[in-house]
């Protein structure tokens, strides 16, 4: 079936006129239209653009024109504007807003030919770990609809594994792609902070905010992000290093890859996590590469650090929300301050809320210095911790989540439980470095995966890796029951 | 009563002559119709991001050399947070831990013609905030962002100043320094240059501060002066009355000619600093630094030195000369056409009867009715003798309002001297004769009586009797005794 189908293995029908692009987006349309209502995967779906792009994506075929990403359908996470389009970043407070630009990843990927077929629900501003915190309701787990998909990005993967889409956006704050990947049974890439520009993208911490990819490969990942990445003079965070082919570099050989297997992650980690993982450095061996063990001795202090770091930004990124210019307004507000804080109020869900009262207390005079400042020397710390380590070693590796998917509602109550979901997930966000989760086997049904991480700007040495482990192994082929 | 002594220090606003806005590409004309100038970064809309213009960087450099600050070869934006409805995200980008500007300093003249150096702690770039309007609005105020995002130049001075005139000397210095590095227009009407001034008092010797108060948004340098006059008066009058002065902000009424307080202390908000994650740490490099040093113009006092140096000119002169570009350059240009032996000469008439002239029409002086060369073609004509001064006045006075030259004017009206003894000896004997009376009385003594000798004969000349020759032939002749 044509949604099973890899991005390179679309491309090729598509150049070799077997299917149109129209063809493909209409296939997904009404997978969208007929799967997604008991995902809640997607919140709004632009059919007619798509088919719109579609049409001329197969014109540009018809003229000899040839790319990876040409006519083939994508699901855009909806933290990223798009003109035209309602851009709500899960929110009450934009629920009513039409973005009047697009970013430059939807630029980027419209300009090599990608069809957007909607837009993805997430948790709201991207603030959370199971995809409840939406206004728009949680999205299940199409590996079991019972469970969450993990979050923030958690529609953009349910919608990729339940192939709704050829692949998906996301973005990763301290694990918003690799933890729903590892939840959903994909391959989800968090790029070097600064590889991928920013610029439309929603914020909701600026200095760990950053953009990926959430698909069925590596080897898809790798033609995504070759035309995602790029410096962007509109984001003055964007870092201007050329791209490399991502995807020619898949097959460089692995032999000879130092692995370093990280102390903290193991410690106290589930026993079939742990041998899933265990596992899966055995194949990598068998593949050429080296482990041994290293260690990064402030990591356990990175979820403290992220949840004053990035609730201090949050408060500060939030504050242009304010009823005055766009988005919700409350009903008839009697002056100023009530239209501040009705409009706040009633606009914002109880998890944004509750971070940015976290970062404003942590800002506040004095707590500066005992939070913001103690946490931003910790996180050069977990940096220093990290680069040490890749003195000795290429890559680390690890489990992206502590647990496979859990219920919907079970730890939505408890936010610091909530918050060591991403225990694993949080350290390559504070220092900057690309993260990728690949899917590594199962337990009780659910998938779990395998985190790479690497120095900056070594996105194709992760690739490379998951690809080598990847043809070595059929995870990643896995697609959830009903959605095959 | 105590012999108080007054302390100020000033945080002057300069808004920055860039073309577009410090972080958007918006345009910076001033005028336009409200929210015309304001693209969506100005507007904060989800998504959007700032870049630093890279000319607002150059120009604070400028500045910072040209007061021969340290420059940071690392300076941070921070976001400075509260809620405005003319503060779009919620929060102002500036600087605050790590300026780009570090301590400098400029000298200002007192009254006495004293040299004082006042400190500038440091200088930071800020983008200004929108504007709130309340009139022709029921029941509703209106926000225009067009001057949101525009490029600031905060420069904060050292508590250096003593009275309200030296800070006045000291504003008014940044001024003509920030227009010669063409950084700033300086236009205080509409908003391109202004301050916020901090006074305290103390007993005269104390070796601490007062409590001070800040009197925000002062943009005449008379409403400076006023300001700082009535505060200071408020303060010593609070303090013998038994009272405290409390820390807080409070605006200038110029109708009433007070200060009232704004807030306190307690009631200010809690900016909650922190570096701006969207924006990298500004890093300047030892070549950038020359090259904008490279650019630099000569500056005020540099060329008052050199005029007072090379053209022999008073201090006071000098420094009136050289109080703009514009000034500076007209000047030089009348002594180029005249010759440096005249430049004394030329800085009176461009100090004197150019300058009444400009303030009198309101005119530029790069708009100015003489040109230079058209001055100093004047002014030649008293050199060489063909007319007096005082004739020249008129002169010129023509040449302003009908634009001619002045030998033409000279000819056409028939206003050359005469210097031609016999002439002036004639009219004289015949003034001479006319006043037996006043001729009497001056020999017996009354020398005041010289000036009314000179007048009737310039009265019975039109003026044009050569001033020099007249006193000498007129003194002999009222000398030399009875026929």
């Amino acid at each position: 079936m044509l949604h099973n189908l890899s991005i390179g293995e679309l491309a090729d029908r598509l150049a070799e006129k077997r299917v149109s692009s129209v063809e493909l987006t209409r296939h997904f349309l009404a997978r969208i239209e007929r799967l997604n209502p008991g995902l809640n995967a997607v919140i709004t779906v632009t059919a007619e653009r798509a088919l719109a792009s579609a049409a001329a994506a197969d014109a540009r075929i018809a003229a000899g024109e040839r790319g990876r990403l040409l006519g083939i359908p994508l699901i855009h996470k909806d933290i990223f504007c798009t003109d035209g389009v309602r851009t709500s970043c899960g929110s009450r407070m934009l629920d009513n807003f039409i973005a009047p630009y697009d970013a430059t990843v939807v630029t980027r990927l419209e300009r090599a030919g990608a069809v957007m077929l909607g837009k993805a629900n997430m948790d709201e501003f991207a603030m959370g770990s199971s995809n409840e915190t939406s206004y728009y309701g949680p999205v299940r787990n199409p590996w079991d609809t019972s469970k969450v998909p993990g979050g923030s990005s958690g529609g953009s993967a349910a919608a990729s594994a339940a192939r709704l889409a050829a692949y998906s956006t996301g973005t990763d704050t301290g694990g918003s792609i690799r933890q729903p990947a590892a939840l959903t049974g994909l391959t989800g890439v968090k790029p070097t902070y600064g590889r991928v520009s920013r610029y439309g993208m929603i914020a909701f911490a600026s200095s760990l905010d950053q953009a990926g990819v959430l698909c069925r490969s590596a080897a898809d990942a790798a033609e995504v992000l070759k035309v995602m990445a790029g410096f962007d003079p509109k984001d003055s965070t964007s870092v201007d290093v050329p791209v490399p082919d991502y995807p020619a570099l898949l097959d460089t050989p692995l032999r000879g890859l130092k692995i370093g297997l990280l102390r903290e992650f193991f410690e106290g980690l589930e026993s079939r996590n742990a041998a899933l993982i265990q596992e899966a450095l055995k194949v990598l061996k068998a593949l050429g590469a080296e482990t041994l063990e290293v260690s990064l001795p402030h990591l356990p202090l990175s979820v403290p650090t992220y949840y004053v770091v990035a609730p201090a930004e949050c408060s500060s990124n939030l504050s242009r929300y304010d009823g005055v210019r766009f988005g919700y307004r409350c009903e008839a507000p009697k002056d100023l301050m009530d239209l501040y804080k009705r409009s706040r109020g009633e606009g914002f869900g109880a998890e944004v809320k509750r971070r940015i009262m976290t970062g404003t207390y942590v800002l506040s005079a004095g707590y500066f210095d005992a939070y913001y400042l103690k946490a931003q020397k910790v996180r050069r710390l977990i940096t220093d911790d990290f680069r040490a380590a890749f003195d000795q070693v290429d890559l680390v590796a690890g489990p992206t989540t502590p647990t496979p998917a859990f219920a919907i509602g079970a730890k939505i109550d408890d936010p610091v439980t909530m918050y060591l979901n991403d225990i694993y997930t949080i350290g390559a966000n504070l220092a900057g470095l690309p993260g990728l989760s690949t899917p590594c086997g199962f337990v009780d049904g659910l998938p779990l995966g395998l985190q790479l991480c690497g120095p900056h700007f070594s996105e194709a040495k992760l690739l490379s890796a998951a690809h080598h482990y990847q043809r070595a192994t059929d995870w990643h082929l896995r697609a959830p029951g009903g959605y095959e | 009563m105590a012999d108080w002594e007054t302390v100020i220090g000033l945080e002057i606003h300069a808004q920055l002559a860039t073309r577009s806005k410090i972080f958007s590409g918006s345009a910076t004309a001033y005028g336009a119709a409200p929210n015309t100038q304001a693209d969506l970064v100005d507007l904060a809309y989800p998504g959007v991001l700032p870049v630093l213009n890279a000319e607002a960087l150059r120009m604070a450099v400028k500045f910072g050399l040209a007061i021969g600050a340290k420059i940071a070869p690392r300076s941070i934006f921070a976001r400075k947070n509260y809620f405005y409805p003319d503060l779009p995200k919620g929060y102002q980008i500036s600087q605050y831990e790590e300026p780009v500007v570090g301590k400098g300093a400029i000298s200002i003249v007192l009254d006495d013609g004293a040299v004082k150096t006042i400190g500038v702690t440091r200088a930071h770039l800020e983008e200004d905030a929108g504007k709130s309007l309340h009139e022709g609005l029921a029941n509703a105020s209106g926000i225009d962002l067009n001057r949101a995002g525009t490029p600031l130049l905060e420069i904060v001075s050292e508590p250096d100043m003593r009275s309200a005139k030296e800070a006045v000397a000291y504003m008014k210095k940044i001024h003509t320094l920030v227009r010669y590095l063409e950084i700033c227009d300086g236009n205080m009407q509409e908003g391109s240059f202004r301050c916020d001034a901090n006074v305290s008092i103390r007993p005269r010797g104390a070796a601490s501060f007062g409590t001070r108060a800040e009197i925000k948004n002062l943009n005449t340098f008379r409403f400076v002066e006023k300001a700082i006059q009535y505060e200071v008066a408020r303060q010593i009058e609070l303090i013998e009355g038994g009272g405290k002065v409390v820390q807080e902000t409070r605006l200038y009424d110029a109708d009433r000619n007070e200060t009232r307080s704004m807030r306190s202390k307690e009631e200010a908000n809690d900016y909650r600093y922190f570096p701006d994650p969207d924006l990298l740490p500004v890093e300047i490099e030892a070549s950038f630094i020359g090259t904008v040093r490279a650019s630099l113009p000569e500056l005020p006092d540099e060329k008052a030195a050199r005029f007072a140096r090379d053209f022999g000119l008073s201090a006071y002169d000098a420094g009136v000369l050289s109080a703009s570009r514009e000034m500076g350059a007209y000047f030089e240009a009348v002594v180029a056409a005249l010759g440096a032996a005249h430049a004394k000469l030329a800085a009176n008439w461009v100090m004197g009867e150019l300058s009444s002239a400009l303030n009198r029409d309101n005119v530029e002086i790069a708009a100015a009715r003489v040109s230079p060369q058209a001055l100093a073609g004047l002014l030649a004509r008293i050199v060489d003798a063909t007319i007096s001064g005082k004739i020249a006045k008129d002169v010129f006075e023509s040449m302003w309002s009908d634009g001619k030259a002045a030998d033409a004017i000279i000819e056409e009206k028939g206003l050359k001297q005469i210097t031609d003894s016999s002439a002036i000896e004639g009219v004289i004997d015949s003034v001479i004769a006319a006043n037996p009376k006043q001729l009497a009385e001056y020999r017996s003594g009354k020398d005041k009586l010289f000036g009314f000798f000179v007048g009737q004969v310039q009265k019975a000349t039109g003026g044009k009797a050569n001033p020099a020759q007249l006193n000498e032939l007129l003194k002999a002749k009222l000398a030399a005794g009875p026929k």
